[in-house]
């Protein structure tokens, strides 16, 4: 009797507890949808984004939201978009798809977010899909090369890519190792997810007979790669491929170099910032060596390019990009990255999207805008977006370059193409666009 | 007061109505408190639930059976990805799909507790310590060696809609609530019903001679082996009960994250459950519950703590961790017994004061 | 044939720091009958504050030493205020007072030092040994670890074989009433043991994280595969920690290189099982029966 009455007692407090906590967040009701669009007022647009921040993949990553938030302080001082400022918040999730489920959730309910706009990573980002898009939340411009974000616009229409997809990115890689190294013997290094299946799919489609070894890795898992470049090695492999995330290519070096597998490198634009990845490895072969000396270990390794970034100092749009980092960057931030960079770049299509959709914005308003507009755009990139009613894909096409002293140097001019079986074709016509003098998209 | 107790004697003198009266009332309010609440507020109260059910099931078979277990978390993963591959096939948009994925995933758990079980049983101490911390590590990875489980990126869990439940819920909780069922109050429902549902079948079991075998069995197993009880098989018996909970856990939390990936069970994930029951107070199922209210709030009150302390968001978030490991330790230094154990004295105190009863001490499950 | 030598003296050197670790557990074990969730807490911790002195421009050397050193006082510290007055109590409070230990340490680390992936310098050169125009798979670096762990051992022979000292350790943890009466303190000797252990577990921290990424997490793995490798080797024999470890570091190089990481800690738990189902005081402990 007792206990019953003692154990109600119990359950009575817990759930008093409970209510009060449900009493704490009571006023935050979500608005209700008629008239305005969730997270626009008119005089602010609230964006949201997750990033790793922390864990393997942050090196290198965790910058690029300061590059957003960098561009929308230059937008917003000048008296923002339509007479409405930017605000984007950022979560960390670690690289960990789990949690960008659990952060997404809390930028939709908490934060109330109108758009996700450059969410990161493959194997993250796909967590939180299908989610956005059940909601009808747009989700601009993902931060990964993955053709789910735009090659079905029916299943996904609020998702749209931006950079070139990691199967065109595959093709032009394969299609020059085809034509310069015919006798090269190619190991893939994959990063186990839809990553490195994309990268594989568009490689493949050209250097299948080449390819004599192909190793992977999990996000999160081991870093000692030892086993796979053993592995390389005793298959006699001299040039490998990599679609990895730049710790990895640090990592993957630092376990050639320990098993003694020597090889030409060719990794993909994601992983390739001979900067961050030159300052990791020198920070974890010898010690005291300046970074300089660890970029230099990168010489020689070849990647892809789709935007300028800071070894080219005079090109227009890396001089709009020093310009606003040098007066919005936040206090503690270092020196201008193509990471942040790349930030600007995105942060800029989004500002240009937002223009052209005019004063009146709705969820379903920036898609149209997108699918209409979109594939006009001139910006940065090297070659036009693929933005249409049948294609979320983003940027057509990049270069093939080679990196010397912590530069890049084009090996290729701009080569464009699509998803499939379409053809690789030269075509410089969207590298020579330059920024409005305003720097702000008009 | 005094006649109404004695109008409820017939119903609370029998251990199982009494349960299921107090589960009933506890429902009535847990629902009451979601229907008010914000969806975000929704997403908490379910993540409490399933973190409940699982730590239940844990505190059952740490403070009854005297077993530790850093493996739940494994546990948790088995039941998601049985829960998750059933709403897969079977498109998961009907109730009924949600109701045979997470009975099939406790029907796994039920088979994987005993395989865990039996070995486990053996062991004692740090032995079992290490060798559940290693089952936690091991079993998550097992989704990279078959395509079928998605890899590290995981598979993606299909939930039923609100507007393709049957009518008559719907109707319900209109009426009840007077808030439209949505997707978010669905599953806080869904996850509150199934937790009064474990529980009372958790503390029926606790006071049945299964339960007190248990407690021979922790408290002495020579004495209990000589007075014919069988170690392991109670022993195996425990940590079946306890996986089928960790299972449901398993499947519900699949539904909420809508992400079923290895990078969801981690270490930590075992030991917060473990100081979830260790807070509470082992083998305490109001402990358990106090316990999961903490994992599911504690973390934004942390952050926010951490953040208001000046540390950048990354570092907030590690303020979590150090506060449930400070718990597990200040607990077993300072108050063995829990929050619940502790009060217990405390509560005594004041209905002895409002009652004249016999004082007979009794334990609660 | 290259891979294989190239994997076996990987595992060579992931064992032999697998066994400075198993070794450090091991002491605790014979000391306090505790086994220690925290030591790669512990050791993380020191090898953090080996790579502040790093950065702060400390020569390598001196750096290794103060992480010994904050070894052994972390070690000392914590078995006098948080282990003491859990010693000789119920098996399961040491338990889950070292996993909570772990979660601070962990949590406390990341707050201070940050979560960022951060490289970890190495004495000497982690690039393979050539000989003639074949490259072998081990490093320098590995070598090194190799000779370390060997010290150390030594070291740790000497002192409880040959020392009074030694003795006097031994004798608080093999009973401890009859040793009080012969007058030895105890209570101190119990102290030397865990900060004996944490400076051994700081050595197998300064192995792991020389020439690669650490965070906050790096030493996580070591939480089961010490634990692995001491149960191994039957937690009490010191001999039997370092064979245990290196058995356990080949086979999960074999395991990785042949088949795949992700199996690896199922590989572990397999060896695990195995051992403390049909072995159970391990595969070198004397054959006196316990129960485990």
């Amino acid at each position: 009797m007792r206990t019953t009455a003692r154990r109600a007692v119990q359950a009575v407090c817990v759930l008093t507890t409970a209510s009060l906590l449900a009493a704490c967040g009571a006023g935050k009701e979500r608005p209700s949808e008629d008239g305005t669009a969730v997270g626009v007022t008119d005089t602010t647009i609230k964006v949201g984004a997750h990033f790793p921040l922390t864990g393997p993949a942050a090196p290198g990553y965790s910058e690029i939201p300061s590059g957003h938030q960098a561009f929308y302080e230059y937008v917003n001082d000048a008296g923002g978009v339509h007479g409405r400022k930017i605000e984007m918040v950022v979560k960390d999730d670690a690289y960990n798809p789990t949690n960008t489920s659990a952060v997404t959730n809390d930028m939709i309910l908490q934060d109330e977010i109108f758009a996700m706009v450059a969410g990161l990573g493959t194997p993250t980002h796909r967590a939180v899909v299908q989610r956005l898009n059940d909601d009808g939340i747009p989700d601009l411009f993902v931060s990964s090369g993955s053709l789910q974000w735009g090659d079905d616009p029916k299943k996904s229409p609020m998702t749209f890519g931006w950079q070139p997809d990691y199967e065109i990115e595959g093709k032009i890689i394969g299609k020059y190792v085809k034509e310069n190294m015919p006798d090269a013997k190619v190991g893939l290094f994959l990063q186990d997810d839809d990553f490195g299946e994309d990268g594989e799919k568009g490689a493949r489609q050209f250097l299948d007979s080449q390819i004599v070894d192909v190793q992977k890795y999990t996000p999160g898992g081991s870093t000692d790669f030892s086993p796979q470049m053993s592995s390389f090695k005793s298959k006699g492999v001299d040039l490998v491929l990599g679609f990895n995330t730049p710790s990895y290519t640090a990592l993957s070096q630092i376990a050639a170099q320990g098993v003694g597998f020597k090889s030409k490198w060719f990794y993909s634009n994601v992983g390739s910032d001979p900067a961050l990845v030159g300052g990791l490895l020198a920070s974890m072969t010898k010690g005291k060596i300046p970074a300089e000396q660890g970029v230099k270990l990168m010489d020689g390794m070849m990647t892809t390019e789709y935007i300028p970034g800071v070894d080219a100092p005079e090109d227009e749009w890396v001089k709009l990009w020093q310009k606003v980092w040098d007066n919005y960057s936040k206090k503690g931030d270092e020196k201008l990255t193509n990471y942040r960079i790349y930030g600007m770049s995105q942060a800029y299509t989004f500002v240009q999207a937002l223009q052209a959709n005019g004063k009146d914005l709705t969820r379903e308003s920036i898609v149209e805008t997108l699918e209409k507009e979109g594939g006009s755009f001139e910006g940065p990139g090297l070659a036009p977006f693929r933005f249409s009613e049948d294609s979320h894909m983003g940027i057509s096409g990049t270069s093939v370059v080679e990196i010397k002293n912590g530069a890049s140097e084009p090996l290729t001019p701009v080569q464009v193409t699509d998803i499939g079986d379409a053809p690789i074709e030269e075509d410089d016509s969207a590298a020579s666009d330059a920024p409005p003098s305003s720097g702000i998209p008009e | 007061m005094e006649r109404l107790r004695s109008l409820l004697r017939p119903v609370t003198s029998v251990p199982l109505a009494r349960h299921v009266l107090v589960a009933l009332i506890a429902l009535v309010v847990a629902m009451a408190v979601i229907g008010s609440s914000s969806q975000y507020l929704q997403t908490r109260y379910a993540e409490m639930a399933y973190f409940a059910i699982a730590a239940g099931g844990l505190t059952l078979l740490t403070g009854l059976s005297g077993q530790l277990s850093l493996g739940h978390g494994a546990l948790m993963a088995v039941g998601a990805y049985a829960a998750t591959l059933v709403l897969e096939r079977a498109g998961g948009e009907t109730l009924a799909d949600v109701f045979l994925a997470l009975l099939t995933a406790i029907a796994v758990c039920a088979v994987v507790g005993v395989v865990v079980g039996v070995p486990a049983a053996r062991l004692h101490g740090p032995y079992i310590a290490g060798a559940t911390l290693t089952l936690a590590v091991a079993v998550p990875r097992l989704a990279n060696q078959w395509e079928a489980l998605g890899g590290e990126q995981g598979l993606q869990v299909p939930v039923p809609r609100a507007s393709e439940l049957p009518a008559w819920i719907q109707d319900l909780i209109w009426f009840f609530t007077a808030v439209e069922i949505d997707q978010y109050s669905f599953l806080a429902y869904l996850g509150w019903l199934l937790l009064a549902i474990t529980f009372v079948a958790l503390a029926n079991l606790s006071r049945s001679r299964v339960g007190r075998r248990w407690r021979a069995v922790r408290d002495d197993d020579v004495s209990a082996e000589l007075a014919g009880i069988h170690l392991g098989r109670a022993r195996v018996v425990a940590f079946t009960v306890s996986a089928m909970c960790a299972g449901l856990a398993g499947g519900l939390m699949a539904m909420n994250v809508r992400l079923t990936a290895p990078g969801a069970f981690t270490i930590t994930l075992s030991l917060t459950l473990l100081a979830a029951v260790v807070l509470g107070g082992l083998g305490s199922l109001t402990g358990a519950l106090i316990g999961a209210g903490v994992l599911a709030f504690l973390p934004h009150f942390a952050t926010d703590l951490g953040e208001s302390l000046g540390f950048s968001a990354t570092q907030a978030a590690e303020v979590t961790p150090v506060v449930y490991g400070l718990v597990l330790m200040l607990v077993i230094l300072l108050a063995p017994a829990g929050i619940v154990g502790s009060l217990r004295p405390l509560l005594a105190r004041i209905s002895s004061r409002t009652s004249s009863l016999g004082a007979t001490k009794e334990k609660t499950p | 044939m290259q891979q294989f030598l190239d994997t076996t003296l990987g595992g060579l050197v992931l064992g032999a720091v697998y066994a400075a670790f198993a070794l450090a557990l091991c002491l605790i074990w014979r000391s306090t009958r505790i086994v220690n969730f925290a030591q790669a807490a512990m050791a993380m911790v020191t090898t953090y504050i080996a790579l502040s002195l790093i950065n702060a421009d400390v020569p390598y050397w001196v750096a290794f030493v103060a992480a010994l050193a904050a070894g052994f006082g972390l070690g000392a510290l914590i078995e006098r205020v948080i282990i003491r007055p859990v010693e000789g109590k119920a098996e399961l409070n040491a338990v889950i007072l070292t996993l909570g230990l772990f979660m601070v340490l962990h949590g406390l680390t990341a707050i201070t030092f940050g979560v960022q992936h951060r490289g970890f310098p190495a004495p000497v050169s982690t690039n393979a040994i050539e000989v003639g125009d074949t490259s072998i798979g081990i490093t320098p670096f590995g070598i090194l670890s190799i000779v370390v762990v060997a010290v150390v051992m030594a070291g740790l022979v000497v002192l409880f074989r040959f020392t009074d000292l030694g003795l006097r350790m031994r004798a608080s943890a093999f009973n401890g009433e009859v040793s009080r009466l012969l007058g030895v303190r105890v209570g101190r000797m119990l102290t030397l043991g865990w900060a004996l252990a944490a400076a051994v577990g700081a050595v197998a921290g300064m192995l792991i994280a020389g020439g690669d990424l650490v965070n906050p997490s790096f030493m996580d793995p070591f939480v089961i595969y010490g634990f692995i490798a001491a149960v191994l080797g039957g937690l009490d024999s010191p001999l039997g920690s370092v064979i245990g470890g290196l058995i356990l570091g080949l086979s999960l190089s074999y395991v990785t290189g042949y088949v795949g990481e992700h199996l690896a800690p199922l590989v572990a738990l397999g060896i695990l099982m195995v051992v403390l189902l049909v072995r159970p005081s391990g595969l070198f402990a004397a054959a006196a029966a316990r129960r485990v």
